[in-house]
């Protein structure tokens, strides 16, 4: 019992990681521009289908296949905040967000459904299948990768937001977009720039979903509440707070599936979430916290 | 597959499926119209049969294999001259895979759409919701991918399911590995188990049957349908080191997740039985690559090679009108197929669509020939001579294999070969 829950942690460390990612776009996008993205499920389905079209039809190793994926879904993101978030009024910007982000996944999943069928693909590499043995303990090599991929990509994501002149602009957006204009910012600039990549950190973790998990376009909705739930958790425009609640999500899940019994699992971490929730009601590193980071 | 459960679904039973279903359910309107044209008189109203079916959402790989194999039998009926010298036109919409949506579809094409028959939806969590429905208004509710204990634990007479009964499901595979010498036998097996009216009533009569065997049960756990990371329930399995593994599963997904841990763990089992994924055909292999398929089994009531005349022209017919090879085909096409066959033979017999006359026709105990076999209701509507089969992966071709002593099994590949081999 021991070593399976070691097992576990190790895999709900190396998941985690892959799911911060794919929350940190989440985050981001509503940190900066208070929208609630309800259609990043289908980014990270439409990344995992961009891989698995380059990999089938081009041959292109899907980790290489991001130097294509990732500014592709940079500039789709561009595209639906053009086209249809900044649009949206101030006053009611977050809840008239949801509305038209779930319409944004709607009509992106109905493109999908007709492109590539209802039918479940996955992406295939030489590397999905295979593990390393380290220490008595099996290491898949896809999510070793795609834990360090996250990790390599989370960094960068500071970095742009903690050490470039871009970064200092998106946080006093963050921290007040009102304020940031009238020192000069150019507020649209900088949410268009974030929503686009908040987007397209969706391509890299779509990469590592679809190379785990079978998929469709349906398999979206799963995700999008699993990933509303770690923003939640880790407090809504908190970046770190996404990375500790994905990896807390996971283990917690993936320990009590070993160590009790699976169906217990997610009622687990959502009692955990509500726990979390009544003594922090803004997440672990809530608006507040966050934006004093 | 009979499919089974999820209610991850519900949020998006609205809009979420317009886009899709729509075109697709306007497609199969036009088309099964359009083939009307060719034997029936135009003058003749058609017969309108009304169908919610889950071309969205969790089960849509499903849905629309059954829209497909609903559509094949709606023209080919129509070809044939339709139903009492009237075309039939299928009246589907979609339900987004979700229980609820199913009930509220089944409630509009009765009393809006005034549809003169219905046939059943996907899977065991649809078809119980339907079932009510169909019973409140006096409708036949005659499916095929209902075939759980729960779809027949209301007491309901108007619901026949056309397909195996799904609690019969592994007794094939269960009794053939009882059945082998003990020094051949098995010693160990694990049952991980989605919590599904479909597959949890198939695993307890199998881990009977091999407990009885001697075969020790060392992991038997159930997880719910939607699961955020199955590696570590596939990785406990692969450390109870069973040497049979029986997965109840409902959908690819899950089939896929739990063979990739165990090729990661380098977990091969002398025998891998999954309830549901591996019967549909090219999806599966696509999903967890063939070179993983080898040995791979899956209980269930037809396949493509089905020695049976109409089976084997249905299978033509498909492999024409849709592409793609024989084994491809989605087992959902002929259960789907076989609901149309046997509504069309009761409303012939009877020369009636009153749905009470069809009940009691069905409840009178006459067999009816279907793609997959004969069907005979009993008391409760479950089809009582129904085969039970297992089928297996072998090197690209889905096969036979059980009941061995059956002239069109072929040898069953055991020990299963190693993942990726």
């Amino acid at each position: 019992m021991g070593s399976s829950i070691v097992q576990a942690i190790i895999d709900g460390v190396l998941t985690g990681g892959v799911y911060a990612l794919m929350a940190a776009g989440l985050t981001l996008i509503f940190g900066v521009m208070d929208i609630i993205n309800v259609a990043q499920g289908i980014f990270v389905i439409l990344g995992a289908y961009l891989s698995y079209s380059l990999s089938v039809h081009a041959g292109i190793d899907p980790f290489l296949g991001l130097l294509i994926t990732i500014p592709a879904l940079f500039v789709v993101g561009i595209g639906v905040e053009w086209g249809f978030m900044r649009r949206l009024k101030e006053g009611d910007r977050t809840a008239m967000s949801i509305l038209v982000t779930y319409a944004v996944s709607i009509v992106i999943e109905g493109v999908l459904n007709i492109s590539f069928t209802v039918n479940y693909v996955q992406i295939h590499a030489w590397y999905v299948n295979r593990s390393v043995h380290l220490l008595g303990f099996y290491l898949p090599y896809i999510y070793v990768f795609g834990f360090v991929m996250a990790a390599v990509l989370l960094i960068a994501l500071y970095a742009l937001l903690y050490r470039t002149r871009f970064g200092a602009s998106v946080r006093a957006s963050l921290q007040d977009r009102t304020a940031a204009r009238l020192v000069g910012i150019d507020v649209r600039r900088v949410s268009t720039i974030s929503f686009g990549i908040g987007v397209a950190v969706t391509a890299a973790g779509g990469m590592v979903f679809g190379a785990t998990n079978a998929f469709n376009a349906s398999t979206s909705y799963d995700l999008i509440s699993r990933l509303l739930a770690i923003v939640i958790l880790g407090g809504l425009g908190s970046m770190g707070g996404a990375l500790v609640a994905a990896v807390f999500m996971l283990v917690l899940e993936d320990v009590v599936a070993v160590a009790w019994s699976p169906i217990w699992a997610t009622a687990v971490f959502f009692a955990a979430l509500v726990v979390v929730l009544s003594i922090r009601p803004a997440g672990l590193f809530g608006r507040q916290v966050a934006r004093a980071q | 597959m009979h499919g089974g459960i999820s209610r991850r679904k519900l949020t998006a039973a609205g809009l979420g499926s317009l886009i899709t279903a729509g075109a697709l359910a306007g497609g199969l309107v036009a088309s099964s119209a359009g083939a009307a044209d060719h034997a029936v008189p135009k003058a003749a109203s058609p017969i309108t049969i009304g169908v919610s079916l889950s071309l969205s959402g969790d089960f849509s790989a499903d849905g629309q294999a059954f829209q497909r194999g609903y559509q094949l039998w709606a023209k080919d009926v129509n070809r044939a001259g339709g139903l009492l010298g009237r075309p039939v036109k299928l009246d589907i919409v979609s339900d987004a895979s979700s229980p609820t949506q199913v009930v509220t579809n089944y409630q509009k094409l009765i009393s809006v759409n005034h549809v003169n028959l219905l046939f059943g939806p996907f899977s065991t969590l649809l078809t119980v919701p339907a079932s009510k429905i169909a019973y409140r208004f006096g409708y036949a509710l005659v499916e095929g991918a209902g075939g759980a204990p729960a779809v027949f634990a209301n007491g309901l007479h108007n619901v026949f399911d056309v397909s195996l009964p799904v609690v019969d499901n592994l007794v094939q595979f269960a009794k053939w590995i009882a059945s082998m010498p003990a020094s051949q036998r098995p010693k160990t097996a694990a049952y991980p188990t989605s919590n599904d009216p479909f597959t949890e009533p198939q695993i307890a009569p199998a881990e009977r049957i091999l407990q009885n065997a001697g075969v020790k049960t060392v992991y038997s756990k159930v997880f719910p349908a939607e699961v955020t990371d199955y590696t570590p329930i596939a990785d406990a399995v692969a450390a109870s080191h069973a040497q049979v593994v029986v997965l109840g599963s409902v959908d690819v997904p899950t089939v896929s997740s739990f063979i990739q841990a165990f090729a990661q763990q380098h977990f091969n089992p002398k025998a891998f039985i999954a309830t549901g994924g591996p019967d549909q055909g090219a999806a599966f292999v696509k999903a967890v690559g063939a070179s993983n398929t080898n040995g791979v089994m899956v209980p269930n009531g037809w396949y493509p090679g089905y020695a049976n005349a109409s089976s084997r022209k249905m299978v033509s017919e498909y492999v024409k009108q849709y592409g793609g090879t024989a084994s491809g085909i989605n087992s959902d096409v002929a259960e789907a197929y076989s609901v149309g066959q046997v509504v069309a033979q009761a409303v012939t017999a009877t020369k009636s669509l009153d749905n009470a006359k069809l009940i009691a026709y069905m409840h009178g105990n006459h067999t009816f020939s279907s793609v997959q076999g004969p069907v005979k209701f009993d008391k409760l509507g479950e089809n009582g001579a129904a085969a039970a089969f297992a089928f297996q992966w072998q090197n690209g071709k889905f096969v036979q294999v059980l009941p061995a002593q059956d002239s069109n099994s072929v040898k069953i590949q055991y020990p299963k070969a190693n993942w990726g081999s």
